[in-house]
């Protein structure tokens, strides 16, 4: 009956998307919640990712700061583990970059394209498409699955940042850009969305180990402008940036921030944040019940 | 004493090649600058770099901490008018000041990024906890974060074992390739 009624209202939905999914250290390593609500919530909208087998780190910060060749060869190896035929979905706005660009690299130099392929044996694809988790949105619609979706979440402010993940270098820049949908998404699924000024500042990334006092005041500056925009909670689209808001905020009484992937998941109808709310450094479920998003 | 004659090219060149970005159309309109959250850390402005290496101030660019504070998320280049490409001309700068062996002006960011790509050049993947315990005992700092470390293993941030890529040698490979 399910299935009759999802055919009915949009004929995209019936098919299942695959996807090859890069999940890169952050979200793999140390942001466990984020790679589980995610999963969650692609198997719940009718999306199947699947895992890069043996994939490596994209190199990070680090690769392109003081090695050239690693820093071009570790995202190499990666697009020639993809399989033929199927898009390479990224959730970690830092992978997708490193990645994108080789892969844009690859396909514009034809002396890099030999190196490539002598390097990893197999031909370059050049059609593979590489894309972020966002770009999901522009394929589904969740009123396909889910039911008075405006209700779902009773109108807990949420402010939303993005932090680097709208700002892309000159070689990327004609590629889809991502500004606003998070507003969109969660305000269609009844959350009030609370506007703030530094929705696109950096986090600060590594900045948090070798210089943490810069990083603090940043974060401490982002966190305490959402609250006094009105902010609940704060809800971020990268790993690393959970982290770093987390960690980073100086203030006593800073807000929870919570993974786009656990609210859509929530809204969606799913009951195992037991695995993901413990590994949150401000415990969310006092204003998660408050709201009546969480039954004891 | 700024030479303005030829040869203070040379280093513009040579950051020009290894960066592939030609920062000469910069207009020296401050838009990185007034952009970056963390200028405050750096010594010289994003476009003031620029600067140095259009005049061939080689040491006073490859010795400044603007290059090590950039964390090259894109916030300048993205507004930036001309579409320079400023983080890739600092990659460029921190690969010559390393090249050089001059003096890092912030030798912790680099210790740090040492240390990361140490674990992925043995597990194919970062490993956070070995990456701060070696990046503190470089700098025989245990004190600093150590209240931080402990609750984030308490809360699982930090895994004890690392993840890693079963082929071993194609990440030998990389760490060989030239």
């Amino acid at each position: 009956m399910k299935k009759f009624l999802k055919k009915n209202k949009n004929n995209r939905s019936s098919e299942r998307l695959r996807f090859s999914f890069f999940p890169g250290c952050a979200l793999k390593v140390s942001g466990h919640e984020s790679t589980l609500s995610l999963l969650k919530f692609c198997d719940s909208v009718n999306i199947e990712l699947k895992e890069l087998e043996d994939w490596n780190c994209c190199g990070s910060s680090s690769a392109h700061s003081i090695d050239h060749n690693v820093a071009k060869h570790l995202p190499m190896r990666n697009i020639s583990l993809v399989p033929k035929g199927i898009p390479l979905l990224i959730a970690c706005p830092s992978c997708l970059i490193r990645l994108k660009s080789t892969y844009l690299k690859i396909k514009e130099d034809e002396n890099l394209r030999q190196e490539y392929e002598e390097a990893w044996g197999k031909p370059f694809d050049e059609d593979l498409e590489i894309i972020h988790f966002f770009e999901i949105f522009n394929r589904i619609r969740l009123e396909d699955y889910i039911n008075h979706l405006e209700e779902k979440l009773k109108k807990i402010k949420v402010a939303p940042y993005y932090g680097c993940m709208l700002s892309m270098p000159p070689n990327l820049r004609f590629e889809n850009n991502y500004s606003g949908i998070m507003e969109k998404t969660l305000s269609k699924l009844g959350a009030d969305i609370i506007p703030f000024g530094y929705a696109n500042m950096c986090c600060g990334t590594y900045l948090s180990v070798a210089k943490p006092q810069l990083a603090q005041k940043v974060v401490t500056q982002i966190v305490s402008k959402a609250m006094e925009a009105g902010a609940e909670c704060l809800v971020t689209a990268c790993s690393m940036c959970h982290l770093n808001l987390e960690i980073r905020c100086a203030l006593e009484n800073s807000i929870p921030v919570l993974h786009f992937s656990e609210l859509l998941s929530m809204a969606l109808g799913a009951e195992d944040q037991k695995k993901w709310f413990p590994r949150h450094i401000v415990d969310p479920v006092p204003l998660l019940k408050k709201r009546g998003l969480l039954v004891s | 004493m700024i030479n303005l004659g030829n040869e203070h090219h040379e280093f513009a060149d040579e950051i020009k090649a290894d960066s592939g970005i030609n920062f000469n159309v910069c207009l020296h309109c401050k838009t990185c600058a007034n952009g970056c959250p963390f200028i405050e850390g750096m010594d010289y402005a994003p476009n003031a770099v620029i600067r140095l290496v259009q005049l061939g101030l080689e040491d006073v660019a490859l010795e400044c901490s603007s290059i090590w504070i950039c964390v090259g998320y894109n916030t300048c280049s993205s507004y930036c008018p001309m579409a320079i490409d400023i983080p890739a001309v600092m990659d460029g700068l921190r690969h010559k000041a390393i090249e050089k062996g001059v003096k890092i002006a912030e030798p912790d960011v680099l210790n740090f990024h040492t240390e990361v790509l140490n674990t992925v050049k043995k597990y194919g993947r970062t490993h956070k906890l070995e990456i701060m315990m070696r990046y503190k005992l470089k700098k025989m700092d245990f004190l600093s974060d150590m209240g931080l470390g402990l609750k984030m293993l308490k809360k699982r941030k930090l895994d004890l074992t690392p993840s890693k890529v079963q082929d071993k040698k194609a990440i030998e490979k990389i760490f060989k390739e030239k």
